[in-house]
């Protein structure tokens, strides 16, 4: 027997799709608060405070932080003993068509050629849902709407073996090459090794991952980044990004894969723990 | 410095905005961005008249999210959108329409000279489309509502719009150009750091 129904399900995934456009994670409010507290420049100073006063608007009027409602990556984690007896995927996206309709969220889904769009943020792959197996009795699921502008942004390299070092050029190039566009403070998610598309998933989960501190190599790298000088909106500051998140595979002996996924403020992310 | 302008903007106003300064706008925004500048550059060169008068108006990179209330409409978010991907289009809108402010995000790299005299790019916080939608008080109109929502053009009344930037003054100065200048220099130096190590 199915462990919730298919209606429970659908519908706490609206409401989980509302949460992640409306409220803002803690850390990244926090992350926001913290650099406008300590920014020393006037203009990235009235930046951060636009942003943190954007943030209250959306969350006490249930409104959409951003106009770019982002496209939707779905995660799932599955225990071995959970049984479901409908099909999560379909129930994800009519959840998603959904809250398009009632929220509303942007329709930014259109075929990548014809540039026709669904009208319902749903598409041929896309939501994009990944299924996680575990060994207990878990059913949570994570939900991130991306925005194109800092997407747009990302880079991939396969790098030679031997250029470990320009790893740190590569990140750091990457965010000059973005400027203001990807809408700064950014958070870099850094993906090393693995294959071509391993390493671009990495920079994802990377990107996505809790403001929860930094090792010395992301440290170092987010150092690098911030004496660059773009600061908020690239008009100039003290914080280009809030953090640098580094996620490594092993690789082919015959590789280097670096790729650096860009996250804007609107670091949007909801949780939901079904069991 | 802080200014506060009311629409339509005319040289003499724009002439006293430089990089930096803080402006916050009061009139009528008409919002445009890719589509919406093909279909006006298409009119021009066929010397169709445009459906709105852009003598001293404020052109808006935003697509907007709207909700349809019985009798009108309802901005529910509408921050700015990157402009630079409306660079390439931009120096034939000014040359043929009598613009005097952009509004966008980013920036737009190497027009900056074509500005000089009679325009300005003002940069309105990336992301901050629910604060960007208190402070539009009413929808007037809208215009080629054929290309969808985000890519029609919406003429909106706003009232004190803004923290904007000065991005680019009409002396030809580019606040992000100066912000790049000095990354292009820590980037070398970062560079150069790791090489030697």
């Amino acid at each position: 027997m199915s462990i919730i129904s298919r209606d429970f399900f659908v519908t706490n995934i609206i409401e989980l799709i509302i949460q992640s456009e409306t409220i803002l994670p803690v850390d990244t409010v926090i992350a926001l608060e913290n650099a406008w507290q300590k920014e020393s420049n006037t203009i990235a100073k009235s930046q951060l405070a636009a942003i943190l006063k954007n943030i209250k608007i959306a969350r006490e009027k249930k409104y959409p932080l951003c106009q770019d409602t982002g496209i939707f990556i779905f995660n799932v984690t599955i225990g071995k003993n959970i049984v479901i007896n409908f099909n999560i995927n379909d129930a994800i996206c009519e959840a998603l068509r959904s809250a398009t309709e009632t929220l509303p969220l942007r329709p930014n889904v259109v075929h990548p050629l014809t540039r026709e769009n669904s009208l319902d943020n749903t598409g041929d792959g896309l939501p994009d849902i990944t299924f996680n197996l575990t060994e207990g009795s878990d059913f949570e699921v994570y939900v991130y709407p991306k925005g194109a502008g800092s997407e747009n942004m990302s880079r991939l390299a396969m790098l030679k073996p031997s250029q470990n070092r320009e790893i740190k050029r590569f990140v750091v190039e990457t965010v000059f090459t973005a400027g203001g566009m990807p809408c700064p403070p950014i958070i870099v998610g850094v993906g090393i090794g693995g294959s071509f598309d391993l390493a671009a998933r990495l920079s994802k989960k990377a990107a996505l991952r809790p403001l929860d501190g930094m090792n010395d190599f992301e440290q170092e790298l987010c150092d690098a980044v911030n004496t660059l000088g773009i600061g908020a909106m690239g008009l100039g500051g003290d914080t280009t990004a809030l953090a640098v998140h580094v996620n490594t595979a092993h690789c082919h002996t015959a590789s280097l894969p670096v790729a650096v996924n860009i996250q804007c403020w609107a670091n949007r992310r909801a949780y939901k723990k079904f069991i | 410095m802080e200014h506060r302008l009311t629409t339509p903007l005319t040289k003499e106003a724009i002439l006293k905005l430089k990089a930096g300064d803080i402006l916050y706008l009061t009139g009528r925004v008409f919002t445009a961005r890719d589509e919406a500048h093909k279909h006006i550059l298409n009119a021009l060169s066929h010397h169709r008249k445009l459906p709105f008068d852009p003598t001293g108006a404020v052109i808006y990179h935003c697509g907007p999210l709207l909700k349809k209330t019985e009798n009108s409409w309802q901005v529910v978010s509408a921050g700015p959108t990157t402009s630079e991907r409306m660079t390439q289009m931009t120096p034939a809108l000014m040359d043929n329409t009598g613009i005097r402010a952009i509004i966008g995000k980013g920036g737009m790299k190497g027009v900056a000279p074509l500005f000089r005299g009679r325009c300005v790019y003002l940069a309105y916080t990336g992301g901050c489309a629910v604060l960007a939608a208190e402070g539009i008080s009413r929808v007037i109109n809208v215009y080629w509502q054929n290309l969808g929502m985000a890519e029609a053009v919406w003429e909106f009344e706003v009232r004190d719009f803004g923290p904007l930037i000065v991005g680019i003054d009409s002396y030809g100065v580019d606040l992000y150009e100066k912000v790049l200048e000095k990354a292009s220099e820590s980037l070398k130096a970062i560079v150069t750091a790791s090489d030697s190590t």
